[in-house]
């Protein structure tokens, strides 16, 4: 039988503040366990929180630019639970007036736009950090990101598909970072996704039993558990088989789902509103201030580098898909007008070096300058082609100067007829078969010539004048 | 009676309370004259009456997004009952 994948997520995203929540300790990553704490993150008894300006402020940016309603009216609610990661034994959240409701993000799917709905937009506190002792016999637990603020987006159950979804997360991620609310690194943290999954035959209005995954530190990883639970599910239905409504824990070593064995009691959160924190009234006038600081989002950007850079479709979607790689092209096209030029190295060399690295392009030492100052060397004849590439590489790994790089490695392109016609002499002189093939009118047997020439140089010959002075000694 | 002994220990469960079969008997019926009582008030008209999430009239406290000095760590732990390299030691998490 086909079936109809039905899923929706929910995203976690810490937002951009320099303290918390609700108290003045840092946010910063990483730091010594339990040193960016106070008595309010603590959760100590007679403390009062206060919620952070800025928060609100991002909240509303955030679901602004994923087209939402923002509630002129919101609260903040305690979810109760028992757990090492929460000290208080309680997450202040929002529960029945979130934030924002209603909204949408746009995704293309085989070349077709597609509207997911988001649900609610909501603020909350992240919790602490549990790190498991070596030999498994206790627990250790840190704080730092207690009070963390975070928004969490839920979606409405319309993807179709694992592919989907990861290609939602991407766009969301994208557009979390060109709003400026989110750095979006999952490898801290600051983004994180839980999927709810269910399978029904084609056709059917009902939806099937749903389960949640949880666990998944990659947009690979989502896509990964998503795929095995679906089979997971479809394996059971086709035995005649019934899906269990519960959670399970995406395990990456195995490629496998696992039931979280917790009790069906830890989901009965019993929410009820904070009494420590005033509600959230926002006005008409702020709310439209805030959408006035929301900068252009990648769908314009795009548009904007057809028609101002005449850059064709594909790389402008390529090179907008990531705000830091457009303000990375942007500040090239600055210092070096041929926007394709520059757009070629974003895509190829640049693009292609940081998957291999598996990191992103805020996470390498290369400035654009560096980049624009090599492509000017290429014009000026400094260096060739393939010799960039090489000084490229460079510039990547160390972000050293291109000027530094030739000129320390001699990368220097010899454009020196008279050097190079010496060269051109040896190899002729040493290739005998290859130029009695070429004046045997083999045209060909020159490429293997030409390549011998920049063997000899080191590819530092300037190719064009190896093609002229080899054509003109082997022509006369 | 709405509630029942199993709604008591049920919540006394998510509470992490341990009541003897006296104290749930109490409870239950403790329980259920509180949910009297809010049924007499549901018998007056509310229907042009928002709900109240928050008893003070006061909205939108906020503070800047300032950082100041957090504790130290062992300020952090100095009440917690166990302890290891900077962390709180807390009994083996079962994750699955
Ligand atoms: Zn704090």
């Amino acid at each position: 039988m086909d079936y109809e994948v039905i899923i929706g997520l929910e995203v976690h995203a810490e937002l951009l503040t320099d303290s918390k929540i609700f108290c003045c300790c840092t946010t910063e990553f990483g730091g010594a366990p339990n040193t960016h704490c106070c008595p309010v993150c603590l959760g100590l008894p007679g403390v009062l929180p206060v919620t952070n300006e800025k928060v609100i402020e991002l909240g509303v940016k955030a679901a602004l630019a994923l087209n939402c309603e923002i509630s002129p009216y919101s609260k903040f609610d305690r979810k109760n639970y028992f757990y090492p990661d929460l000290p208080k034994a309680y997450q202040i959240s929002q529960y029945d007036l979130p934030l924002a409701r209603n909204g949408y993000l746009e995704i293309e799917v085989d070349g077709k736009t597609k509207k997911i709905g988001i649900t609610r937009v909501h603020l909350e506190e992240d919790a602490g950090k549990l790190v498991h002792s070596e030999t498994g016999s206790y627990s250790l637990v840190d704080y730092n990101r207690t009070g963390v603020p975070l928004i969490e987006i839920v979606t409405e159950p319309d993807l179709r598909s694992p592919a989907e979804a990861k290609i939602f997360l991407e766009k969301l991620k994208s557009i979390l970072q060109y709003a400026e609310v989110s750095d979006c690194k999952m490898q801290e943290g600051s983004l994180r996704c839980d999927a709810n999954v269910s399978i029904r035959p084609m056709g059917s209005k009902e939806f099937g039993t749903k389960t949640e995954l949880k666990n998944m530190n990659s947009f690979k990883a989502v896509q990964k558990g998503l795929e095995y639970e679906v089979k997971r599910q479809k394996k059971l239905l086709e035995r005649g088989k019934k899906i269990i409504q519960e959670t399970r824990r995406w395990d990456e070593n195995s490629n496998k789902t696992y039931t979280m064995r917790s009790k069906e009691e830890a989901h009965d959160y019993r929410y009820f509103p904070e009494p420590d924190l005033p509600p959230i009234v926002l006005e008409k006038g702020y709310i439209e201030e805030i959408r006035k600081t929301l900068p252009e989002m990648p769908y314009d950007r795009k548009k904007r580098y057809i028609e101002e850079y005449g850059l064709p479709e594909y790389d402008a979607g390529v090179i907008t898909s990531s705000k830091a790689l457009a303000d990375f092209f942007e500040e090239c096209v600055k210092e070096y007008v041929d926007a394709k030029t520059v757009s070629n190295w974003v895509m190829g060399e640049l693009l292609g070096t940081l998957n291999a690295m598996d990191k992103e392009i805020d996470e390498i030492p290369l400035t654009p300058k560096h980049l624009a100052d090599m492509l000017k060397l290429m014009d000026k004849g400094t260096i060739s082609g393939k010799i960039a590439k090489k000084v490229f590489k460079e510039m990547m790994e160390t972000g050293r100067t291109p000027d530094e790089i030739v000129e320390e490695k001699g990368l220097k392109q010899i454009a020196d007829e008279g050097e190079l016609s010496k060269i051109v002499d040896k190899v002729i002189a040493d290739n005998p078969k290859s130029v009695e093939d070429y004046r045997a009118g083999k045209k060909k047997a020159i490429g293997y010539l030409v390549g011998q020439v920049m063997k000899e140089t080191r590819g530092k010959a300037n190719p064009q004048l190896v093609n002229k002075l080899l054509r003109e000694k082997l022509e006369s | 009676m709405k509630i029942t002994k199993k709604d008591v220990e049920h919540v006394a469960m998510l509470a992490r309370l341990y009541l003897d079969e006296e104290e749930k008997a109490k409870y239950t019926r403790q329980l259920n004259s509180i949910l009297d009582y809010m049924e007499k008030l549901n018998q007056l008209d509310t229907e042009k009456v928002e709900p109240t999430s928050h008893v003070l009239p006061i909205k939108n406290v906020f503070r800047k997004d300032r950082v100041e000095e957090s504790l130290a760590n062992e300020e952090v732990l100095a009440n917690a009952p166990d302890k290891e390299n900077g962390y709180f030691k807390v009994p083996k998490i079962i994750e699955d």
